[in-house]
């Protein structure tokens, strides 16, 4: 029972610290579909739980909650169950390649080595597609249309145009014949990130909407079916190593799952455009916490000149308050719209 | 008394009954903890106890955290399906 030294005694605190960011987490993920795990592991390891521990017991709270969302939110009409499962195969490999990746670069390089390309590929996909994300979001604002339905970008037009006998796949979300191999790709490097950063759905979601044009209601909603699929694989992975503790992926669970209706329920009372500016603002926040981790892992490797340890645990701590704001502000975005969906659909002659 | 009679439909007792399984599946995982991370590490086919109790978890407290949000009156916004949906 070697593995049994792996699991820390809990406190009330640490408990209570957990279901909390467990309810937050769940209500971005029922809204966005994605983004609500960040936290979770960071949060564990600074309550002593090993690295991989953490890792493994997020992974086995993330596949019953995607469940649960993914159920809630094809009630409401917006999952496409049959994308969500197309991808997540071939995210489920994303996930084994991009655990192998990060075992190599920590034999190579060690933990410092492997912290450093977690913070360069957060931060790099986070500028890129964050940004972009939220451009989006705030063009549609300022263009004052924000009721209107969404329009298929010129990409997903080009796409949808391109057919390749023996792969074509109807996908009703979208009422169109698209190959495959172009949907592999999309879950592929979904699954790397979520190997990576623990969040695939920073590339999932918006890689559904921009490149097939799947409406972002349905692009988050069928992300937690993807979600699902590699949860799913990833905690088989992890239980075999005997690395799932599950009284920690049952508590963050707890929480998770009041969090995941309000934020699935959320959806219906908002117009598509939040999704997009709650995934960006959430994105682009993160990239800056992780921005103030990088000279640490870069002074660690000797790359840059060494920085002083009070310097190092200050730099953390903001990296991961940072992260903790980021989903604090999703959450409040997510309320602030709940809120006021609500009191217009009340005023509303029936 | 009338009034909490009143309140008490079949979709609140079955969220309140649900609530209570849920609690109950907690102090059990709680009270076993050091037996079910032994059994969940054990090598072979252990490694479907932490699955299966995630299911269980999941469909249990997944059904009542719905029906506590729907109890409290925070229901969803009854609407069309997309456009783009149905053909």
């Amino acid at each position: 029972m070697e593995q049994m030294t792996q699991f820390i005694a809990l406190d009330l605190a640490g408990m209570a610290g957990l279901f909390m960011v467990g309810f937050v987490g769940g209500m971005v993920s029922g809204f966005i579909g994605s983004g609500g795990a960040f936290v979770l592991t960071p949060a564990m390891m600074s309550m002593g739980v090993p690295g991989i521990v953490a890792v493994a017991s997020n992974m086995c709270h993330k596949f019953p909650k995607a469940l649960v969302g993914a159920y809630k939110r094809a009630k409401f009409g917006q999952v496409d169950v049959k994308l969500g499962l197309i991808m997540g195969c071939s995210a489920e490999a994303g996930v084994l390649v991009g655990a192998q990746v990060q075992q190599n670069i920590k034999q190579a390089f060690g933990d410092v080595g492997s912290n450093l390309y977690v913070s360069v590929v957060f931060v790099v996909t986070l500028a890129i597609v964050g940004t972009y994300v939220l451009k989006d979001a705030i063009r549609i604002y300022r263009s004052g249309n924000t009721k209107a339905e969404e329009t298929v970008g010129p990409l997903a037009m080009k796409v949808r145009s391109i057919n390749i006998p023996g792969t074509m796949v109807y996908f009703k979300s979208i009422d169109a014949k698209v190959s495959f191999l172009i949907t592999l790709p999309m879950g592929f490097a979904t699954g790397l990130l979520a190997a990576t950063i623990a969040v695939g759905g920073f590339i999932g979601v918006p890689s559904m909407m921009y490149v097939l044009g799947v409406p972002s209601l349905i692009a988050s909603a069928t992300e937690l079916v993807i979600a699902f699929v590699m949860g799913l694989g990833g905690t088989v992975k992890f239980a075999l190593g005997g690395f799932v503790d599950v009284r920690l992926a049952m508590i963050i669970l707890a929480g998770s799952l009041f969090g995941i209706q309000v934020g699935a329920i959320g959806t219906t009372y908002v117009r598509p455009y939040m999704i997009k500016l709650v995934m960006g603002m959430i994105m682009v926040t993160v990239l800056f916490s992780r921005l103030f981790v990088i000279p640490v892992y870069m002074a660690q490797l000797g790359m840059i000149e060494a920085i002083a340890e009070p310097t190092i645990a200050l730099l953390k701590t903001i990296s991961f308050w940072i992260m903790v704001f980021a989903l604090v502000l999703g959450a409040v975005i997510i309320l602030k719209a709940l809120w006021s969906g609500m009191r217009e659909a009340a005023a509303q002659p029936a | 008394m009338s009034t909490i009679t009143s309140r008490l439909t079949p979709q609140t007792l079955r969220t309140l009954a649900l609530g209570a399984l849920s609690l109950a599946l907690y102090i059990l995982l709680f009270s076993y903890e050091a037996e079910v991370l032994a059994a969940s590490t054990g090598g072979g086919w252990a490694f479907v106890v932490p699955i299966v109790i995630a299911f269980v978890f999941s469909f249990v407290h997944g059904a009542f955290t719905s029906g506590f949000w729907d109890m409290l009156g925070l229901k969803a916004k009854t609407r069309k399906e997309p456009k783009r949906w149905s053909k």
